[in-house]
């Protein structure tokens, strides 16, 4: 078991990937602001299994709700792949962030080819949204999409 | 078609089942759940509209709560108000589970001495009865417009004729040896919902080759507003070809239409249903045929009824 830890955390922090998309959060002025639940996903263009690059969530909370509660409020990656995901996920899941660009490497492993990129943003007490754009591994040229609401701007980058 | 399938349901269900005159329906609080730590919280009543808390509660003493390992849940926090009944159900192991009622029974008509008599007992107060010797000018009036069953213990002016109480008998084994015209119904219908936790499964969908069954090709929990859905329909393990459907939505009061779909299976009894918005919906159908599994009956009537959740994409 550690052994897989450690192989999985080397493995994403290896300098050889396939690019990295950064997902910008929004701050939005409310009275009552909770940072939103976020999952970013490709799925191939040709169909197949979708795969996870994040998830972010209360890890943290426990008891009679857990974070892990909500996650089905992400219900678009929840239905692609989310739900068959054993989290905590190395690599892949982690804490909730503040509001800002937060940036997302590309596994090295993840096949050549015409992707789609997803990122879907919920927020408790706020509002849900679910951005997608072209993604072509390897990344060649940067690219840009941007949410409305409960997601800002979306880059990918070649490195 | 309604007003067919609540023609079928008064007049095979009054006597057997119980209160199922109105359209049957189960709204649970959700059908996803991401962890098995939840409980789901479901209604139960029967009304023209789904899921419209407006006329009366189900009787929810058989629910039956099928766990995707084969075992068997209770419901929990049970209770019964004036319009709707409601349970806990314990969502305490992965995959997908369902959860409603079964009825099986027998009912019909028969006359002794020229008078006649009805077979099977309505549980519960007040008795109203209905044979199928007089569901033909039923017929007539729920076809002109006159509201099915307005009222609990309709038996006003206007109502189907009343049965004598004392000419009805619980069983088909009451029914005497000088009994003539018996023109025996079995009924067979499950009410139903989903509830996945985790991934989805379908161990709990094998058919079973018997009477009318819902064998779904999307899964029931996986339903989003932009993607058509199927379902296959089977009657005795074969495909129910050419089966009427009806797919409601609800939310009927803030519309100006009810919404309904009446749709047919196809060649291989696949249902394929579009949505028009997000929801909960309501899914039935019925079908007679002649070959019920008790020789003293010669009608079989099979229903299918089915809470489904669609999501926004």
């Amino acid at each position: 078991m550690k052994k897989t830890i450690a192989i999985a955390v080397s493995m994403a922090a290896t300098p050889a990937m396939a690019g990295s998309v950064t997902v910008t959060i929004p701050r939005i002025k409310v009275a009552e602001y909770h940072v939103p639940y976020v999952a970013v996903w490709i799925e191939p263009k040709a169909g197949g299994p979708a795969r996870t690059l994040a998830v972010w969530y209360d890890v943290a909370k426990r008891g009679n709700e857990p974070g892990t509660k909500w996650l089905a409020d992400l219900r678009t990656w929840w239905r692609k792949g989310g739900r068959s995901l054993n989290l905590p996920a190395d690599g892949v899941s982690g804490a909730t962030r503040a509001p800002g660009a937060h940036r997302i490497a590309i596994p090295a492993n993840v096949k050549p080819g015409s992707y789609t990129l997803f990122v879907e943003a919920a927020r408790e007490d706020g509002g849900r949204e679910l951005v997608s754009m072209p993604l072509d591994i390897p990344t060649r040229a940067a690219a840009k999409a941007s949410g409305k609401t409960e997601l800002g701007a979306i880059t990918l980058s070649a490195r | 078609m309604i007003r067919k399938s609540l023609l079928f349901a008064v007049a095979a269900s009054a006597l057997t089942m119980p209160a199922l005159a109105h359209n049957a329906w189960f709204l649970p609080s959700t059908t996803v759940l991401s962890d098995t730590q939840q409980s789901v919280t479901v209604d139960a009543g029967t009304s023209t509209a789904p899921f419209e808390a407006n006329h009366n509660a189900m009787n929810i003493d058989n629910v039956k709560i099928w766990a995707p390992d084969g075992s068997m849940g209770t419901p929990e926090n049970t209770a019964r108000s004036r319009y709707r009944s409601t349970f806990d159900v314990r969502i305490d192991k992965p995959g997908t589970w369902r959860i409603g009622m079964e009825n099986t029974g027998i009912s019909g008509s028969f006359k002794v001495d020229g008078e006649p008599w009805t077979v099977g007992r309505r549980r519960g107060p007040p008795p109203v009865a209905a044979t199928s010797a007089q569901s033909a000018p039923a017929a007539a009036v729920l076809a002109s417009g006159t509201p099915p069953m307005g009222a609990p213990g309709a038996g006003g002016p206007g109502a189907r004729p009343r049965i004598d109480p004392s000419h009805v008998v619980a069983s088909i084994d009451d029914i005497p040896a000088n009994a003539t015209e018996i023109d025996l119904t079995e009924t067979l219908s499950r009410n139903e919902f989903f509830v996945t936790a985790g991934a989805p499964s379908d161990a709990l969908f094998q058919p079973r080759g018997k009477g009318l069954e819902f064998v779904p090709v999307t899964l029931p929990t996986d339903l989003v507003s932009n993607e058509a859905a199927q379902f296959r329909f089977l009657v005795d393990g074969q495909p129910a070809a050419g089966l009427e459907v009806e797919v409601i939505p609800g939310g009927r009061r803030y519309r100006e239409s009810d919404g309904t779909q009446k749709l047919v299976t196809d060649s291989d009894g696949v249902l394929t249903v579009n949505w028009p918005m997000p929801g909960m919906y309501w899914l039935n159908a019925s079908i007679t045929d002649a070959k019920p599994s008790n020789p003293k009956a010669s009608k079989r009537r099979m229903g299918y009824t089915a809470t489904l959740e669609v999501l926004a994409p």
